[in-house]
């Protein structure tokens, strides 16, 4: 299984300081995390994609590449990539792309993206999101695996003799995972490619989440890519960890209470018990976290929000520590024990990653 | 979806304030018109959804995006209901803020085709229109079908005939339950198949 963690990349005010990080500040910050989360053991760092403030992350594989540069093994991936908004082919050349940079140690997220005004901003119609997400990856997919593409579609202009390039990195293109909170139409999208299907989870009660991943895994199997329990499937989670959990909720408490998601809503206490959302103790978050096997079986990949709604860079470090030596460990050998042969214990890594010569595993 | 046997569903929302309230009081009288026309060998089972002891939920709704439980309930309520009683205070010439957040947390589909009573309370006769200006167009917009008479109780409409020149409050409440009952009875449902519709996408 796979643990890492995902960024939405917000600039948020420190409720405690009152005091808001540059741009430059939080960009730099993100990079530090992303080594942290290489630096403690986790195999996954997720950047977001917006084009809005008081978000930086505008530039995915300009991060990524960046990120690829000072790490060694970490899995570099999306949270999401809008395929509404972004020309298709230029996603298939920039992850390509990246994928060279890094080795085959890329995959990626699909999202629509839920901000209104990004769509007009990029020459798009927000009620055709669906409509996009489908079109779009139907090309990207394509423009991946055949050299020479003739394409006409509803959204962008014809291609006739069109090379995406660099080719993916040794023929393999990137593994996709299809994200969204509520649309059913995207996860029938992921099980109809036999791509990973991602709910973000957080922000969202479990049941809700159970719903769309037994659609996802119900959908993989008549596409015939395998049973229902072979679905690749990744979650979302958020922790706030301290030795003692009564210190973990009086230090995030405030955080909680002015959080640009939520803030000003329900109670911590109220939040934690209707979502994901776990603060407490490093054991409480094991606990948590092997629960949501029990709502939607045996899954690939969990990443966590440790990064937003203002915390210091300082103390995300520090729960990167408690994630990487009191949790992730003691997560990996329990679920490792609990899943049954068959079920892969990971989204598929590059060959490249792998060590393996395409052409001679096919 | 409506079925042949079994119990009616007849689901209330009343957006009263007061405890006791007079919205809470004109929706009683409502159901029980309701009821009585139903009679006809099917159970008539109502849920009363009181707007005030889910003020908080529907905050948070509209803060995180999801229903807290309670709230949940509520909603699913109301989108399976085989009939839909709605009464709202007049508040500022328009139904309350209350009444028309919980409506906002309803999916814009999922009342199409429901039959649906509206009614008002408000102190004086004057903003009787507010149902035809405010509730009617807002349950169209969600493309219920809301039955001819709505009903309006004033405060005087309590102590008597009210104006002379016009239906008593038990004749109109009487009228809408009728029509209301009518619209229940003949409805055949037609919900959409979201998994046939979703998978047409890739075929």
């Amino acid at each position: 299984m796979q643990f890492g963690i995902f960024t939405v990349g917000d600039v948020t005010p420190d409720p405690t300081t009152g005091r808001t990080p540059s741009e430059h500040e939080r960009i730099k910050a993100t990079v530090a995390i992303a080594r942290k989360a290489e630096e403690v053991g986790l195999d996954v760092f997720a950047t977001g994609e917006h084009h809005n403030p008081p978000f930086v992350p505008s530039s995915p594989t300009t991060l990524l590449g960046h990120v690829a540069a000072l790490t060694e093994r970490i899995t570099l991936s999306t949270s999401t990539t809008l395929i509404t908004t972004n020309d298709p082919v230029k996603i298939a050349e920039d992850y390509a792309y990246l994928q060279h940079i890094a080795d085959g140690r890329v995959d990626l997220m699909m999202g629509r993206g839920n901000t209104g005004p990004v769509y007009p901003w990029f020459g798009k119609d927000i009620r055709q999101g669906i409509a996009l997400a489908v079109e779009n990856y139907a090309l990207l997919h394509r423009l991946w695996r055949e050299d020479v593409v003739d394409w006409e579609g509803k959204f962008r202009t014809p291609l006739q003799g069109f090379t995406a390039t660099p080719r993916p990195l040794d023929g393999v293109p990137p593994f996709v995972w299809h994200g969204s909170i509520r649309s059913p139409e995207i996860a029938e999208q992921a099980a109809y490619y036999g791509d990973g299907f991602f709910h973000n989870n957080i922000f969202w009660p479990m049941s809700h989440t159970k719903k769309m991943v037994g659609l996802y895994r119900q959908r993989f199997a008549h596409h015939g890519h395998g049973a229902p329990e072979q679905a690749i499937v990744g979650l979302g989670g958020q922790v706030f960890m301290r030795k003692n959990s009564q210190d973990a909720v009086r230090e995030f408490r405030p955080y909680f209470d002015n959080a640009p998601v939520y803030g000003h809503g329900p109670s911590l206490e109220d939040f934690t018990e209707q979502t994901p959302l776990t603060v407490g103790s490093p054991q409480q978050v094991i606990e948590r976290t092997l629960g949501f096997r029990d709502a939607v079986g045996d899954y690939q990949r969990q990443l966590f929000l440790m990064d937003h709604a203002g915390l210091p860079l300082k103390t995300v470090l520090e729960q990167l520590d408690i994630l990487g030596e009191e949790v992730v460990p003691v997560l990996r050998e329990e679920f490792a024990k609990l899943r049954p042969a068959g079920v892969p214990e990971a989204a598929p890594l590059h060959p490249a990653v792998l060590g393996r010569n395409p052409k001679e595993t096919s | 979806m409506t079925q042949t046997s079994g119990p009616v569903n007849l689901v209330v929302v009343s957006a009263g304030l007061g405890v006791p309230s007079s919205s809470r009081l004109l929706a009683d009288r409502i159901t029980e018109s309701v009821r009585r026309e139903l009679a006809g060998g099917r159970e008539v089972r109502v849920t009363v959804v009181e707007l005030r002891d889910l003020a908080v939920p529907i905050a948070n709704n509209l803060v995180t995006g999801f229903p807290a439980e309670p709230l949940a309930d509520a909603i699913d309520a109301v989108t399976g209901a085989d009939g839909l009683i709605a009464v709202t205070p007049v508040f500022t010439a328009s139904y309350s803020g209350l009444f028309k957040s919980f409506l906002d947390l309803i999916e814009p589909d999922a009342l199409t085709g429901k039959p649906v009573l509206i009614a008002a309370t408000g102190g004086t006769a004057r903003h009787s229109l507010v149902l035809e200006h405010a509730l009617r167009p807002l349950f169209a917009y969600l493309r219920a079908l809301v039955v001819p008479t709505a009903v309006y109780a004033a405060s005087e409409d309590w102590g008597g005939s009210g104006d002379p020149m016009t239906d008593t409050l038990p004749d109109r409440i009487a009228r809408a339950g009728r029509e209301l009952a009518t619209l229940m009875a003949s409805r055949t449902a037609a919900e959409p198949d979201h998994a046939t519709a979703t998978a047409d996408l890739f075929a």
